[in-house]
């Protein structure tokens, strides 16, 4: 029961992400709900690597035993999207700097909605 | 060890590589001048397509043959029989998508010359360009799921940046805005699903997935999840509300690339359903109390309500619309509605036994409708954009009497009001036929309300056409001349490119859209390329 | 913004070497511990946030310029590819180098022999051919790219808003 922990957090992170996207209308709101669903998603990728009484994946010369350690390729997947996450972010929170010096509100059904 | 035969062979990697080395000399080069910015950019593209033709015709001489390129290794497979390294696959899909995306570079590329001239941050524009040419190039070559999620994300965040290009007006940044939550999103779903398939299966590669995948539980959650992310990037109802306001607030030649980039996630989809999920399709029986439901006419139906849905709402919403650019985004929202109904025809009869002519056919009208697709529908954004070039107004109320001082913008506009709504002898006639034959079979309903909704189309484009072109002359638009030599030139390059399919189509079918049909069915060959026998 | 008080300024002067030191040893061992170069690089770039956040974007700017970081940002991505490229571009110069597209053409071979070493020192940085090459190349363009991120968007928030129809 207490390895299935990991995974009911996962969904409930994405959950939570999912409602905040929905049906927040505060532009940082938004912003942070899909760095929730990132953190979840994240949280899944890393929790498949892991096999019971394992130890880390480093190579220590004689005294390492490849079959003990747990699986290095999930490392590698979360790492790229942690990454691809940070230039996301990046770039929404610039739109959003934008966004307040024009219509000075972050308040998302007061905006882009002018006459074309 | 001919210089030929070796470009052949690296060409997968070389078609990727090079407008990434490109976008990252950009800034570098423009430091310098800013025409060699420009030449130096058409060099790059030019370069790509001399490697994407090559490839094309290597793989059209032999009926079936894939090409496999490994990245850094020369086996597919190692000792213990894991396939490690990432691969890319290209086949007649692959390449079919890749032609579509070389025309529409090049023709970007030309037109954003003069286009965008008075615009300042260039080197910034050019060097996103490059990376979303790059980026699609990718996504639609690849042959491992997490190298097609990172493609996905690259193409994502380019063209969210370019969007957003002109960011002295507010709506153009809140389309990017809104654009950007959508994508990440649906693509965080599409990262959800792999690693759901990754975690049972242990493998990220196309093939490997292939033949090792069982139709348990959680595998029907991560198609479903699947299905839905890439939807949400190719604007399918009711995902669609970011499409309008992005592709009618970007530049133009921003536009044309973004129509690409929707059908990419598109043929993302078809790549898993058919291929990755190929062989449990057809023989997987649901039991619901006691009646056995065949699994893909289920999926077949679902995905046919939605494309009647987007039809519809496609059309309609394009009916009361004011703007040029928005009514021409609407259009494009109904022409992927058309794809999908073709598709999802396709799904419920392509794998039973009984009737297999139908559902290839409708397969070939689907396919051969997202070149015809992209084509027009680019056509009309490049022809809005040279209006808002000429006369900087973009509503309809506003405009009139234009082809006096304009004249071929006019003729294109012509051209590709006949290909969108399907009269010929433009393209846009031959594969609507088709896919009005095919669905007739599957069921009449579905084909009556596809030529209803085309006629309205029809009607759409030539109350656009009247009230902008025709009509007396207007005292505001006297000095307004003819757009610049370079935009004529992308816009009479795609107009000729329609003008040839639609006066050949049967040459068009058999050379380049029946293999791709083929490599579509066929994926007990796309698996046995790579760990070489099932 | 303007800069924090004399206290912030004196331990951000102690505290931003060792950051910068760790950060760089993050990058180099990336074949051996964990790390490599976008870890690394988020070490350093978030050391140089605190130097933004201490002194006060005024004086960071005066010292930085932005085109100063673009170079230095294509510098690290053209190192990155070159060295992909190179994968198939060795074989020109010595003919037993065959390889694909971002192949690893510093290990199992005898030309160069400094790059050879496996077995004995293996905890050395010159072990794992190519990849500490990459390591710094992608190192440099990370800790160019975000604190170019970061000054940016310190520079935007003193800029006046711009009323738009």
């Amino acid at each position: 029961m207490i390895y299935n922990i990991p995974y009911i957090a996962v969904v409930a992170l994405i959950l939570i992400g999912l409602y905040a996207v929905i049906f927040k209308r505060n532009l940082i709101k938004i912003v942070i709900g899909i760095t929730l669903i990132e953190s979840g998603v994240n949280l899944f990728l890393i929790t498949l690597a892991f096999r019971e009484g394992s130890i880390a994946p480093i190579y220590r010369g004689s005294g390492s035993n490849p079959l003990n350690m747990s699986l290095p390729v999930p490392h590698a997947l979360t790492l790229t999207s942690i990454v691809i996450g940070v230039a996301v972010l990046a770039l929404m929170l610039s739109l959003i700097i934008h966004i307040y010096k024009h219509y000075n509100t972050l308040d998302v059904s007061k905006i882009g909605r002018e006459k074309e | 060890m001919n210089l030929i035969d070796d470009l052949i062979f690296h060409s997968p990697a070389l078609i990727v590589a090079i407008p990434l080395l490109g976008a990252f000399l950009t800034p570098l080069v423009s430091k310098i001048n800013d025409k060699l910015r420009n030449v130096f950019v058409i060099f790059i593209v030019f370069l790509t397509s001399f490697f994407v033709l090559l490839l094309a015709n290597d793989i059209y001489s032999v009926c079936g043959k894939i090409h496999t390129y490994v990245f850094g290794g020369s086996a597919a497979v190692t000792q213990g029989g894991y396939a490690i390294r990432i691969l890319f696959e290209v086949d007649g899909l692959n390449i079919f998508m890749a032609l579509i995306t070389t025309i529409l570079a090049i023709a970007g590329v030309i037109y954003s010359w003069s286009f965008m001239k008075e615009n300042t941050g260039l080197d910034k524009y050019y060097t996103l360009y490059l990376l979303m040419i790059a980026g699609m190039f990718g996504m639609i070559l690849t042959g491992d799921m997490f190298n097609f999620f990172v493609f996905l994300e690259i193409t994502s965040i380019s063209s969210c940046a370019l969007i957003a290009f002109w960011t002295n007006k507010g709506k153009a940044v809140d389309a990017g805005f809104k654009y950007i939550v959508v994508s990440a999103t649906g693509a965080l779903f599409v990262l959800f699903a792999i690693a759901i398939l990754y975690g049972q299966y242990n493998a990220l590669n196309m093939a490997v997935l292939a033949s090792k995948i069982q139709f348990s539980f959680l595998d029907k959650i991560a198609l479903v999840v699947l299905v839905t992310g890439l939807a949400m990037k190719a604007g399918i109802v009711p995902m669609h509300m970011w499409l309008p306001d992005a592709y009618g607030r970007a530049p133009s030649s921003v536009t044309l690339i973004l129509v690409g980039v929707t059908q990419a996630s598109l043929y993302g989809a078809l790549r898993m359903i058919f291929t990755v999920y190929g062989n449990n399709l057809s023989n997987t029986l649901n039991q619901i109390g006691d009646v056995n439901i065949d699994l893909n006419l289920l999926l077949g139906i679902f995905i046919v309500a939605l494309a009647l849905l987007t039809i519809f709402i496609g059309v309609l919403m394009a009916l009361k619309e004011n703007n040029f650019k928005r009514m021409i985004a609407f259009a494009a929202v109904a022409e992927i509605g058309y794809m999908i109904l073709a598709i999802g025809a396709a799904l419920t009869t392509v794998f039973s036994t009984t009737d297999t002519g139908t559902g290839v056919m409708a397969l070939k009208g689907g396919i051969f409708h997202i070149l015809n697709d992209a084509l027009d529908v680019g056509l009309l954004f490049l022809v809005a954009g040279a209006v808002y070039y000429a006369t900087k107004e973009t509503s309809l109320n506003r405009l009139g009497g234009l082809a006096r001082n304009m004249k071929y913008t006019t003729i294109f506009f012509l051209i590709g009001l006949l290909a969108v709504s399907g009269m010929p002898p433009m393209n846009g006639f031959a594969s609507k036929l088709i896919i009005y034959e095919s669905t007739y079979q599957v069921n009449p309903i579905l084909s009556i309300i596809a030529i209803l909704c085309s006629i309205l189309l029809l009607a759409v484009f030539v109350k656009v056409f009247h009230s902008a072109f025709l009509g007396p002359k207007q005292s505001r638009f006297d000095d307004v001349k003819e757009v610049p030599k370079s935009m004529l030139l992308a816009m009479g390059i795609i107009a000729c490119i329609i003008i040839f399919i639609g006066l050949f189509p049967n040459l068009v079918i058999d050379n380049i859209v029946q293999p791709a049909v083929n490599a579509l069915t066929n994926h007990s060959n796309y698996i046995s390329n790579v760990i070489g026998g099932i | 913004m303007s800069g924090m008080s004399r206290i912030v300024k004196t331990v951000t002067n102690v505290a931003f070497p060792i950051v910068m030191i760790y950060g760089l040893y993050v990058i180099a061992h990336g074949h051996l511990t964990p790390g490599g170069g976008f870890q690394g690089g988020a070490v350093v770039a978030s050391g140089l946030a605190m130097l933004l956040v201490a002194y006060g974007s005024v004086w960071t700017m005066g010292k930085v310029k932005e085109k100063q970081l673009s170079v230095l940002e294509s510098l690290g991505a053209i190192g990155f590819i070159g060295l992909a490229f190179l994968g198939i571009l060795m074989v020109f110069v010595y003919t037993s180098f065959q390889g694909n597209f971002f192949n690893n053409f510093l290990i199992n071979q005898d030309k160069i022999p400094i790059f050879n070493e496996i077995g004995e020192g293996f905890a050395n940085i010159n072990t794992a051919g190519v990849i500490p090459l990459m390591n710094f190349a992608v190192g440099l363009k990370v800790i160019a790219g975000l604190f170019a991120i970061v000054l940016v968007m310190a520079y935007a928030t003193r800029l006046k808003g711009v009323k738009q129809k």
